[in-house]
């Protein structure tokens, strides 16, 4: 058994005084969502992983703060804008077990097609070449982009990586449910890229 | 298989005996015993060219690493092949394809029945350690019926022997060096506007990825004429062939 996952027992013996629930926070960075849908996609599975799990942060839930340390936190999305480093730098400093959920968070998957065409290209093609009503392109509220969108564990550490687009909700109910067992689970078995 | 008039040879691999004659390869006697080896490039009825590298085994008494798709076979060598070193070299491998050109499962038609996404999985590839290229390379489709999708291309170069050896067209080849290469048709000509290629489709049939593919069609559609069934179709392909120049 790796650290990690000792980690996480001996959090959950530790604070049976306080809270005897692994604390999870889920992030959603350049990516359409359908990691967090396939997450709701567990279903009822949901509200027996809740007697064990506290969903701290989320897209999920209400808080808007990341809290001080969670346990494990899944991130959905790839590295596209500052915006995008920042959180996943806070992430990555206040984690114990951070996992890209989906391609998009291991490869870049679609958020990286506008790769080979440059940042000046798309945003002129998407603001004034096939603009309706003014073609400027905007420099305030969307985050300036990367040159490259980039996957997440090209900026900071990852421990766990979950293929598929998006992952399917087995999948991510088994690396769940491993975790909480206190095991590193096999991923590659349970997706693949694409799926 | 074993050819008559040629010496049988026997050895070992992964510590199992086994023989077969001089003229085999490794990973044909691999194959008749039922042990798997990963392969991007190799195809029953094509000539080998030992390009992708994925085949490698260890040899007893050498240094370096062999590919088992041109390594012949040897009186008493001691082939392994699925130590911890070869398995972790695959994987570098495939993640070197993944991070030469612009593979995107999710959107490619191929997304389910591509070789390299498959082998992606059956390795154990859980994401590639190398920076992504990000090269901006083109869509040929100006064919009528086919698309080329350089993105998608690992420069195996079945596309190339099937299109020389089977249909005797070598519409296709290899232009550049290195990373830069790419297969073309023609004289680098646009697809469409070869003199050469017949549009028979046995490219399209070889492919392991989605760098060709039939238009309008999505490669798991039962309709499509040139399902990526290979390992069927290119054998019988062969046997008519050689069953024809016998009997002329």
């Amino acid at each position: 058994m790796s650290k990690v996952s000792e980690d996480i027992i001996n959090n959950k013996a530790d604070d049976n005084t306080t809270s005897a629930k692994v604390k999870a926070a889920t992030v959603w960075l350049d990516g359409c969502s359908g990691c967090h849908m396939s997450f709701l996609d567990m279903d009822e599975r949901i509200i027996e992983l809740l007697q064990k799990v506290d969903l701290c942060y989320s897209p999920l839930v209400d808080h808007k703060d990341f809290p001080d340390m969670v346990d494990l936190t899944l991130v959905e999305g790839a590295v596209s804008s500052h915006e995008d480093l920042e959180k996943i730098k806070k992430v990555r400093e206040h984690t114990k077990i951070l996992v890209s959920l989906g391609d998009c968070a291991v490869t870049a998957n679609v958020p990286s097609m506008r790769n080979p065409f440059g940042v000046k290209a798309i945003m002129n093609h998407a603001y004034v070449e096939t603009a309706v009503t003014k073609d400027i392109i905007p420099n305030e509220v969307v985050p300036e982009l990367f040159e490259y969108s980039r996957p997440v564990h090209n900026f900071v550490k990852v421990d766990l990586f979950l293929q598929g687009c998006p992952p399917p909700a087995d999948a991510i109910y088994f690396l769940l449910t491993e975790l909480l067992e206190g095991r590193m689970p096999d991923l590659t078995k349970v997706s693949r890229l694409g799926k | 298989m074993v050819t008559p008039g040629k010496k049988v040879k026997t050895f070992t691999i992964d510590g199992k005996d086994v023989s077969g004659t001089e003229d085999q390869t490794v990973i044909e006697v691999c194959r008749e015993n039922n042990i798997e080896i990963p392969t991007l490039c190799h195809l029953d009825g094509l000539t080998e060219v030992g390009a992708c590298r994925l085949c490698l085994v260890e040899i007893k008494g050498s240094n370096k690493l062999l590919p088992a798709c041109v390594t012949k076979v040897a009186e008493g060598m001691e082939v392994l092949t699925a130590s911890d070193r070869l398995k972790n070299y695959r994987i570098k491998i495939l993640e070197l394809f993944f991070s030469e050109r612009n593979h995107i499962c999710s959107v490619c038609v191929s997304n389910g029945i591509c070789e390299l996404q498959n082998l992606g999985q059956k390795l154990g590839m859980t994401h590639v350690h190398y920076p992504y290229l990000f090269p901006k390379v083109n869509v040929d489709a100006s064919h009528e019926r086919f698309v080329l999708d350089h993105n998608r291309c690992i420069l195996c170069t079945r596309c190339v022997r099937v299109c020389d050896e089977i249909e005797g067209a070598h519409t296709w080849d290899i232009m550049g060096r290195g990373i830069e290469s790419m297969v073309i048709t023609d004289l680098n000509k646009p697809w469409g506007d070869s003199d050469s290629c017949t549009s028979c489709g046995k490219c399209i049939a070889v492919c392991p990825t989605g760098a060709l593919v039939e238009k309008y069609k999505n490669a798991v559609d039962k309709t499509s004429k040139y399902k990526k069934d290979k390992l069927k179709f290119l054998p019988y392909l062969t046997t008519m062939r050689e069953v024809k120049n016998e009997q002329s």
